[in-house]
């Protein structure tokens, strides 16, 4: 530091970076177009209008009704377009690309924890590969925090009790900051890290290195056996809940009407609190294991609903097992039970 | 407007409501909104010189990378001390408290407030919950930030939370209760003939101000309470560990905060108004789309708080909703920007200490006002929320114009307060150390934010000293720029030449009594006849002293 005057911009290390940079431009040229405009006009008024006699009485001015609509429909029109381009990218930043591969989050005072899907753990660091979509499935053990990243231009709080998501593609190798932006308690600006950007086959190298470990889905189909959920979740004579197999990513009929997609947040609030959703046809009979599991027992369990299930029946639709059991639910007569001899096999 | 004049000689004579009691009883238990507002003065300025001790603090702190100053837990404390102390017991009560309180029934032409005993109530209110957080702050300290979110401050905290959520409870009332004579007194003592269109632009201001504090006072008392019981008792309101929400807090507490900005820059604003007219002997231009702006922005500035949350798990449906409204509220803004400016068109400006103040409020609001839209973007949000640009954005809206407009008041204000001018010079000097401190104390920190260092950081990377050191030497100049007023105004009371009546040729009612007013405001109730800053009919006596105060 100190050598030179300090840089302006981060690193645009991230696909969404030069957008986030141009409209950042947009902007500081609005702001200093107008805070010049207005402090000029009013320094070239204050001097040309300069009092020269005490008696001074001068003829009030009657503002024409033109110029008050123009300059408020002129700012109108500057914000229809920041709003416009703003909500775009928004939803740029926040939606992940179907392609992007899973990595989970975990804060907790005062690190990250990250967990790779094929097993790698790491604290306060996050190695990804160059190219490739990444999302981030981000909660949090305790109190809130914010996982940000300047360079890739995004940031997520980590909300304990909700899982919330961003992604990213990064473009440039490398080592950037990682911050806990939202305050956390007294080691709250020691919760950093890095995110290091690697080529893909270094990145391939680095997953299977001292890092590796059992992959979550793994876990999450022992917990899957170890908490006895199989017994109600496969299809047979002890079904009391939904198959899993094909579910990811579907949208699913609840009860007392409307629909919901079992994206990743869904799935994990039908774990910790399955109550809060109830598929149209079953009973809420499932135990809360909210505060019975970890996070990353979660994180295990939702990887297997995702990973593994949601691959190996991946043609199956998400029906109320209308015909099929002898289980509490099956009084509703569904309509599309079609598909279920084909799901036995969960 | 006019009024019956009495001789400048005559009024010299007599007592005032500085002399005609002086016991300490007479001030404790005065019903003088005059009084009253001298009481909040002095307690405001007290906590103001607390806030700013813990501001030298931080700066000291961030003067170096590492965290070498303070420890952790210090450093943590003394931001939250700071925000805690200038947002609930300086800014808010600043401009309606002791401005307001002093002008507001002058300008309508009554001999007080609507509810005298209430006033003095709200005082005793706001000193009860003032000390408790005080007592909080010296008792072990609150390190929660003064947004105090759960579940960090329900359940981690050992700091004392309870105490400080009690004192921003209390002092809610204070506020309830000044709003709510405001509001009585507008409707209620209006002196005859002056007709809302009629009000000066200060009175609108504060009773748009007013409605905020009456209607999202409540809120956070009762947002205080649930985050005390959950502190004290367990409950689980905000805690997903017993199926509570943490962001129904957030929700909860910016459905006020967020309007408590209002509340912090729209009586500013209504003293911009004043000040620009009178140095520059203009109606106001766009009267009734000033006073209009300030309603808009009362009632959209309830309408906005989800733009505090869009990296949390807010729907992205209702950030949106969000977002629409929050640009909505920059165009009352821009519409009193521009009609400030345009008021100086055609008229006899003269750049006295108020007016400067204005002026550094004008270049300072356009920035905070104007970088207000850079968050109001959704997709740039989420790069800048909870960095140091929304440090510096929120300091040029709060300080820049909050603050810039209470310095400008007190200034203008001043001969009417005390009977005493102060020195051209010093305060001249002070307005320009104010705003060059200012701009380098906060704008290395937009810079800062962009790089993304974020807020309530202890130590950083070494590559963001430089623009750290920046902003520590400004906070230096700032300090002087804010230490001056103390030592001159303080000198003036005792040593200033004794102002006239009207040293500025203002038109306000405020100016047709004697400075300092007498204890009942006025001999005879003034009878309006003409519009606001009708400086046509301002008699040609009515001109400010050349060498005015010049001590």
């Amino acid at each position: 530091m100190g050598k030179s005057f300090p840089p302006l911009f981060p690193p645009q290390a991230s696909t969404v970076a030069v957008e986030v940079d141009s409209l950042y431009a947009l902007l500081v040229a609005i702001t200093a177009f107008f805070t010049i405009l207005v402090v000029g006009v009013y320094i070239y008024l204050g001097f040309k209008y300069a009092r020269k006699s005490e008696a001074e009485r001068p003829i009030q001015v009657h503002p024409p009704a033109w110029l008050e609509i123009a300059w408020s429909v002129v700012p109108l029109l500057i914000c229809v377009v920041l709003f416009v381009w703003g909500v775009t990218l928004y939803f740029k930043i926040y939606t992940p690309p179907k392609d992007a591969i899973t990595i989970h989050v975990v804060g907790k005072r005062w690190m990250w924890k990250i967990q790779h899907m094929s097993g790698a753990r790491e604290i306060n660091e996050l190695h990804v590969p160059l190219g490739v979509p990444v999302r981030l499935l981000i909660t949090s053990e305790d109190v809130i925090h914010a996982f940000s990243v300047p360079a890739f231009r995004i940031k997520r709080d980590a909300i304990p009790g909700t899982m919330t998501t961003t992604w990213f593609n990064a473009t440039k190798t490398g080592e950037f900051h990682l911050f806990c932006a939202e305050y956390c308690g007294t080691n709250h600006s020691g919760m950093i890290g890095k995110v290091v950007v690697m080529e893909k086959d270094a990145y391939q190298r680095w997953l299977s290195g001292p890092n590796a470990g059992q992959p979550p889905a793994v876990e999450g189909a022992r917990l899957f056996e170890e908490l006895n959920c199989v017994s109600c979740h496969r299809n047979g004579p002890t079904q009391r809940g939904p198959a899993l197999g094909g579910l990811y990513g579907k949208t699913v009929e609840l009860k007392g009407g409307g629909t919901a997609v079992a994206d990743d947040s869904y799935i994990r609030e039908s774990i910790v609190n399955p109550t809060a959703k109830i598929v149209n046809g079953f009973e809420p009979l499932m135990p809360v294991y909210l505060g019975q599991l970890s996070e990353e027992q979660v994180n295990a369990l939702l990887a297997y609903v995702r990973d593994t299930l949601g691959k190996e029946a991946a043609s199956k639709t998400v029906a109320p097992p209308a015909t099929v059991t002898d289980a509490p639910g099956s009084s509703t007569q569904g309509t599309v039970a079609k598909s279920d001899s084909a799901s036995k096999g969960r | 407007m006019s009024t019956p004049h009495h001789d400048a000689s005559h009024h010299e004579e007599e007592e005032n409501y500085l002399t005609h009691e002086t016991t300490i009883q007479s001030w404790l238990l005065t019903k003088d909104h005059k009084r009253i507002a001298l009481l909040y003065l002095l307690s405001i300025t007290v906590f103001f010189t607390i806030g700013g001790f813990f501001a030298s603090l931080i700066r000291i702190e961030l003067l170096t990378p590492a965290g070498d100053f303070l420890t952790s837990e210090l450093y943590n404390q003394a931001f939250t001390s700071h925000g805690v102390m200038m947002i609930f017991f300086f800014l808010i009560p600043a401009v309606p408290a002791v401005l307001g309180n002093f002008v507001l029934p002058l300008m309508v032409g009554a001999k007080d407030l609507a509810f005298p005993r209430i006033n003095l109530a709200s005082w005793y209110i706001f000193m009860a919950g003032a000390s408790c957080a005080v007592l909080a702050v010296l008792s072990g300290g609150l390190d929660t930030g003064w947004t105090m979110y759960p579940p960090y401050s329900s359940t981690y905290s050992q700091s004392r939370v309870t105490l400080a959520v009690l004192g921003v409870f209390i002092a809610g009332f204070a506020s309830i209760l000044t709003g709510v004579n405001f509001i009585a007194t507008v409707h209620r003592m209006r002196a005859p003939g002056l007709t809302w269109f009629r009000l000066p632009l200060f009175v609108w201001a504060n009773y748009a101000t007013s409605l905020v504090m009456v209607l999202g006072t409540p809120v956070i008392a009762i947002t205080m309470v649930l985050l005390g019981l959950e502190h004290v008792f367990g409950f689980g309101f905000f805690d997903p560990a017993k199926g509570g929400d943490p962001v129904l807090f957030q929700h909860l507490f910016w459905f006020y905060s967020h309007p408590a900005v209002y509340i912090m820059i729209l009586p500013a604003m209504g003293v911009i108004s004043e000040i620009i007219s009178t140095f520059s002997r203009q109606k106001l231009f766009g009267y009734s789309f000033v006073a209009m702006s300030s309603l808009a922005i009362a009632i959209l500035g309830f309408l906005v708080w989800g733009h505090h949350m869009f990296t949390t798990s807010q729907s992205p449906y209702t950030g949106i909703l969000f977002s629409a409204l929050t640009f909505l509220v920059a165009i009352p803004s821009a519409i009193k920007a521009f009609n400030w400016t345009a008021t100086l068109y055609k008229g006899s400006v003269v750049w006295e200490t108020p007016m400067l103040f204005a002026f550094g409020f004008m270049g300072l609001f356009l920035i905070g006002g104007l970088t207000g839209l850079f968050l109001a973007t959704m997709g740039m949000d989420i790069h800048l929320q909870d960095t140091y640009f929304v440090v510096a954005h929120f300091h040029y809206v709060m300080v820049g114009g909050g603050v810039m407009g209470y310095m400008g008041g007190i200034h203008f204000w001043w001969p009417k307060i005390t009977g005493k001018m102060y020195s051209q010079f010093w305060s001249k000097l002070s307005a320009l150390f104010i705003f060059a401190g200012f701009n380098f104390t906060f704008f290395p920190q937009f810079i800062l934010g962009y790089m993304g260092m974020p807020r309530r950081y202890h130590s950083y990377p070494d590559e963001w000293q430089v623009l750290n050191v920046m902003s520590t030497m400004g906070a230096s100049i700032l300090a002087i720029g804010y230490i001056l007023p103390g030592i001159y105004l303080a000198h003036s009371i005792f040593f200033g030449k004794k102002a006239p009546r009207n040293p500025w040729g203002a038109t306000g009612l405020e100016w047709q009594t004697s400075s300092p007013p007498p204890p009942h405001n006025f001999h005879e109730t003034p009878i309006v006849t003409t519009e606001a800053y009708d400086y046509q009919s301002l008699p040609l006596s009515e001109t400010p002293e050349k060498e005015g105060g010049h001590v």
